[in-house]
């Protein structure tokens, strides 16, 4: 088909400067109409609620011990409990207990999320790899990893090396599949806008695919947190002695050799605490400051 | 010539063809709207343009540096500020850090979006995110710049604005734009010359040229919109049983 244009040229310069910045000014009021002002205000009630939950919680626990349905040294109510942990805060072993626990923890969460990034990305990005290798990894989030820790035993002694191998088994299949699922749920126009601006494979993964898939990322995460925590008790509740140092797991194995419900009920408490700071002080912020910059935020409860 | 198609097919898998003799040449710093019926393979023939897909028969001609694409979703990225989401497409294209910086801005003043740099798409409306899109599309510095109906969504106030805001913008750049749209009006304001693809399979079927003297003339323009219109309609109803 032959097209007969002649006239190539935008036309008469009929532009003049006046005229762009008439546009502009009706752009900018436009814009001016069509955007949301959005306003932040210190919400003391992310505080007071969580506080109130809690005072409401001991009352009630303070009630019941108060009932004498049992005998007050199988029963502690929250004051016997809170004094039997100042005796061990006194004697230095709960800070001992708290810092082995948590160095243990941190430690192991770290080395799952240099170990579990890589690895999610490249079984998100590679078929024959997720194919492969998805269904065993997802297996591998519901074996409870206590399951390891005979194993363990038998491999590594009761040394340090037992503890973290369990940790690493809790978290990584955690970490895996939260970045695999937050690739799943990238939208496909995020890659060919990317494929369009001339990204490579490399780039695509770490400036694209990355970021996009973060919110989900961050949940893996918060999982394997909980899961390398709940595995590191797990493993310090049964494996005690040898070279191994003396964590909340061991404190709770302590008070149950001594049938002592005030130390049982002090180590389960800091097991606790320690789970509720992390979230308040590392992953809450995290994740309400990831979704309020990418405005998922308006209307949900956090 | 910019852009030359010659014959080309698609066809996907043993289904019927998308695409079935397409020819178009479309010269540098020309302004063309694609216009076609649902099913006229509009997208793929773009996507064929861009190097995206491959035709399965014929040949096309396009610049070495292949072609800028925007989309009728703006797809920005949605952790990146405005000016977040330029720099990462001059960065993808190798450009260096400080003068991404320095790109970034000049673009952004070019869609008079200088003020709204470090918003993040949320808290942008949708004609300011599809500007974004186009100061991303217009970074990437090709000669073509496909559009594969980026306006459809917005309301008409902002469609008419960006129309004029587009028309300004390729007179200050010279690109060559491919402009795919369903709207007959659209066509008619924007394009230079507008072709009309019939629908199962594609083909150009007709064409007008649109000189800058009907665009000024609502008479002439609402004719020739009547026109196209009566050929678009007559090319949908061969499809009725």
């Amino acid at each position: 088909m032959a097209s007969n244009v002649t006239a190539l040229d935008p036309g008469p310069a009929l532009e003049t400067e006046n005229e762009t910045e008439e546009l502009r000014a009706l752009e900018a009021g436009l814009d001016e109409l069509q955007s949301e002002a959005s306003h932040r205000r210190r919400d003391w009630g992310r505080v007071a609620l969580p506080l109130g939950a809690v005072v409401v919680v001991l009352l009630v626990w303070q009630i019941v011990a108060s009932l004498g349905l049992k005998r007050q040294d199988l029963m502690p109510g929250p004051l016997d409990v809170a004094a039997s942990l100042g005796q061990l805060w006194q004697g230095g072993q709960v800070q001992q207990a708290i810092v082995t626990s948590l160095t243990r923890g941190l430690l192991g969460f770290a080395v799952s999320i240099v170990v579990g990034t890589p690895l999610g990305l490249l079984l998100a990005q590679v078929r024959p790899l997720r194919r492969a290798f998805g269904p065993l990894i997802s297996g591998l989030q519901v074996l409870p990893s206590v399951a390891w820790v005979p194993a363990a035993i038998i491999w590594f002694g009761l040394t340090d090396a037992t503890v973290y191998f369990v940790v690493l088994m809790g978290a990584i299949p955690s970490i895996v599949n939260g970045l695999i699922a937050g690739v799943d749920q990238i939208p496909p126009h995020y890659r060919s806008v990317a494929k369009v601006l001339g990204a490579s494979r490399f780039e695509l993964a770490l400036q694209v695919v990355l970021p996009a898939a973060l919110p989900g990322y961050v949940a893996g995460l918060k999982q394997g947190w909980a899961f390398s925590w709940r595995s590191l008790m797990a493993a310090e509740i049964i494996a005690v002695g040898g070279s191994l140092g003396f964590g909340l797991g061991s404190l709770l194995d302590q008070g149950r050799t001594l049938s002592d419900m005030g130390i049982v009920m002090g180590a389960i408490i800091a097991i606790l605490a320690v789970g509720i700071l992390i979230e308040l002080l590392v992953f809450g912020p995290v994740e309400r400051r990831l979704l309020r910059r990418r405005g998922l935020l308006a209307g949900a409860t956090r | 010539m910019s852009v030359l198609l010659e014959n080309l097919g698609k066809r996907f898998g043993d289904g019927g063809p998308i695409l079935e003799g397409v020819n178009a040449s479309i010269g540098a710093g020309e302004f063309v709207a694609l216009l076609g019926a649902s099913g006229c393979g509009k997208s793929t023939l773009l996507n064929i343009i861009a190097g995206l897909e491959r035709p399965t028969s014929g040949a096309l001609e396009v610049p070495a540096d292949g072609a800028a694409f925007m989309f009728q979703d703006a797809a920005l990225y949605p952790w990146l500020t405005a000016r977040g989401n330029i720099e990462l497409a001059l960065k993808l294209r190798g450009v260096g850090k400080a003068e991404r910086r320095a790109r970034a801005t000049e673009l952004l003043e070019l869609v008079h979006l200088g003020e709204a740099a470090d918003k993040r798409p949320h808290e942008l409306s949708g004609g300011m995110r599809q500007r974004v899109a186009l100061a991303r599309a217009l970074s990437q510095d090709r000669e073509v710049l496909l559009m594969d109906e980026p306006f459809a969504a917005l309301d008409a106030i902002t469609r008419d604005l960006l129309h004029e805001e587009l028309t300004r913008i390729w007179r200050e750049t010279g690109r060559t734009i491919i402009f795919v749209t369903h709207n007959v009006r659209e066509a008619v304001r924007l394009g230079q010359r507008v072709l009309l693809l019939s629908s199962r399979p594609g083909r150009v079927v007709s064409e007008w040229d649109v000189p800058v003297a009907v665009k000024d003339d609502a008479a002439a323009a609402a004719a020739l919109t009547a026109d196209i219109t009566a050929r678009l309609r007559e090319e949908i109803r061969r499809h009725g049983k």
